[in-house]
């Protein structure tokens, strides 16, 4: 050890005391940033708390319950009929989709089957609301990253499909069109030519925003490798649906289960990405909407004819019993455990809903993330706040 | 402005700044529920232009906006910030209160949770109906809060009381009821493109 002069010392006791100084002056403190509970980003009112060490995310965790509305409460204390009032509200997106499953479940229980050509437009109708729902999915991706073109687009074409469901069904949004036991009317004259034109027009969509968005440089080098979701840990988090297939997860409720509904009678095809990041998720869910295009086209090729409503008792009694059908909506896997005791109404029902299984994972990879990735990971991962409070 | 301090307003000043108040208004999007899908296809799309009513569907903040739209459910969880947000808006500020479950609870009116009308926490000036309206109502809402602006008394709304129509001279009242009169007169209806109706 060198021997140092006084003067030495207190030159190095003093640059000592500088740096740790200049260290305290530098250490970053905690900062707690809440996003929400009302956020563009957040496609309504989810709130996002996220602990940040100076840009990195520590921790964060979603705050839900600003939209419970107490479904599975209301539907004990109304008939059967008057439930798909109510869940038409859960995803808000899609609505007809969110009827399907528990209508299912309610014939299951009575052993009735819909008529072929009921079950066919009642799968039109499913795929419509799935266009309608991921177009304004695939606009909206935009908003968030900062453009703004693409929600015009989505807004424009999405029209389209919207007077189509009001053409068929007579609602806009919450069309309340499915009955136990069929459907609550045929489709209206002329309304097959024009769904073929919208479905032409839709195509074009997707090659546009394909173009626009997917094809941006941008908009690629803030998505790739962003909030990379593996395989394991989305079957461990439940995901399901595009997030789940983005991940390499080839599953697909449409095609793995046998439902009196015509999906059997058409091939599509079931898009899986191996990289399981924000932009895998957003890829999976324009293909989805090309492969809904072809579908609906496909079905109303070989629509049968005949009646629309099988024969049903003028008041509807469930008789007890429990069913649980699940069918793959514009969100992931939504399923009605339905209990009946025999009454007008049912007697519990469970509402198994994709967003809140989706969003369960926000937490595990918000982790270590930078803060304008939040956005990007939020809007990609798509959830509707419906369908995670209900 | 001292003439709106102390309460009193000119007739003409006045219908100059509310003109100028209803073709500028900022409004603020609370989009809450399935309402917000058709505010933002009445603000955001191509087919309902908003901006041509002379409304801007685009400010940073509550704090720079006249107008809110509270659209959608209002549940127990989410009124206190529904009552800040008020409360963060600067005077003269206006309330529009779109669909059933902002106007009374609308299909959740047996719930625990949801809030039954959001007039309870904060005054609404115009209540637009359906589940959910379809975009042109919203925009005639819009109107209508427009043509009750142009009609309003400021400094009533300066003081902080409720709604006040202008209060209108003899001359203009006799106006008025001769314009009523020459339109009971006229009844002819008005034939697109000339010719008598056959």
């Amino acid at each position: 050890m060198t021997v140092l002069s006084d003067r030495q010392q207190l030159s190095y006791i003093a640059a000592q005391a500088a740096d740790a100084r200049l260290n305290v002056e530098l250490e970053t403190e905690g900062m707690t940033l809440n996003i929400g509970p009302q956020h563009p980003a957040t496609h309504g009112t989810l709130r996002i708390i996220a602990h940040l060490d100076g840009e990195q995310v520590v921790w964060a965790e979603p705050s839900c319950g600003y939209m419970h509305r107490g479904y599975e409460k209301l539907t004990e204390v109304r008939t059967f009929p008057q439930v798909t009032t109510l869940i038409n509200r859960i995803d808000w997106l899609g609505s007809f989709a969110n009827e399907v499953p528990f209508i299912l479940a309610a014939e299951k229980l009575m052993e009735i089957e819909a008529p072929p050509r009921a079950q066919y437009i009642r799968t039109i109708l499913f795929e419509l609301s799935r266009i309608a729902n991921v177009s304004l999915f695939l606009g909206d991706l935009g908003v968030q990253m900062g453009a703004i073109t693409p929600v015009f687009l989505a807004f424009r074409d999405r029209e389209y499909v919207l007077n189509l469901i009001e053409g068929a069904t007579g609602g806009r949004f919450h069309p309340n069109f499915d009955r136990i036991g069929g459907l609550k009317d045929d489709l209206p004259k002329g309304w097959i030519d024009e769904t073929r034109q919208v479905m032409r027009k839709l195509r074009g969509f997707c090659d546009e925003i394909e173009d626009l968005l997917f094809g941006n440089e941008i908009f690629q080098s803030r998505m790739r490798g962003i909030g990379v979701i593996p395989a394991d840990v989305a079957k461990s988090f439940g995901l399901s649906g595009a997030n789940a297939r983005a991940s390499g997860i080839d599953w697909d409720l449409r095609r793995d289960q046998v439902l009196p509904m015509a999906w059997d009678k058409v091939d599509f095809k079931v898009w899986t990405h191996p990289d399981g990041d924000c932009f895998a998720r957003c890829w999976i869910r324009l293909q989805e909407t090309r492969e809904a295009t072809k579908i609906v086209d496909q079905l109303l090729d070989d629509l049968p004819p005949g009646p629309v409503m099988a024969k049903v008792p003028r008041i509807i009694k469930v008789p007890a019993g429990e069913a649980w059908v699940a069918t793959e909506n514009p969100l992931g896997e939504m399923g009605y455990y339905v209990v009946s005791k025999g009454d007008l109404g049912p007697f519990r029902v469970k509402i198994r809903s994709a967003s809140f299984n989706n969003i369960s994972v926000v937490p595990w990879v918000l982790k270590g993330v930078y803060v304008p990735d939040i956005i990007t990971i939020l809007a990609s991962l798509y959830f509707i706040l419906g369908d995670i409070d209900r | 402005m001292g003439l709106v301090d102390r309460g009193r307003m000119p007739a003409p000043l006045s219908k100059l700044f509310n003109m100028g108040r209803s073709y500028s208004m900022w409004v603020y999007q609370w989009g809450l529920a399935c309402c917000a899908i058709e505010m933002g296809a009445a603000f955001g799309s191509p087919r309902y232009d908003v901006m041509r009513l002379g409304v801007i569907p685009l400010p940073a903040s509550p704090r720079q906006a006249d107008l809110v739209v509270i659209s959608g459910t209002v549940t127990d969880k989410m009124a206190p910030a529904i009552k800040r947000l008020y409360e963060q808006m600067p005077e003269p500020k206006y309330v529009i209160s779109m669909g059933s479950c902002a106007n009374c609870g609308g299909p959740y009116w047996d719930s625990y949770s949801v809030t039954k009308g959001v007039d309870q926490i904060i005054p609404v000036d115009i209540y637009v109906p359906g589940c959910p309206p379809r975009p042109e109502a919203l925009l005639e809402g819009v109107v209508l809060l427009q043509q009750r602006i142009k009609m309003e008394d400021m400094a009533a709304k300066w003081r902080g009381d409720e709604f006040t129509p202008m209060p209108s001279s003899k001359r203009a009242q006799e106006r008025a009821a001769a314009r009523r009169e020459a339109i009971e007169a006229n009844r002819e209806p008005i034939v697109v493109g000339g010719g008598p109706i056959e």
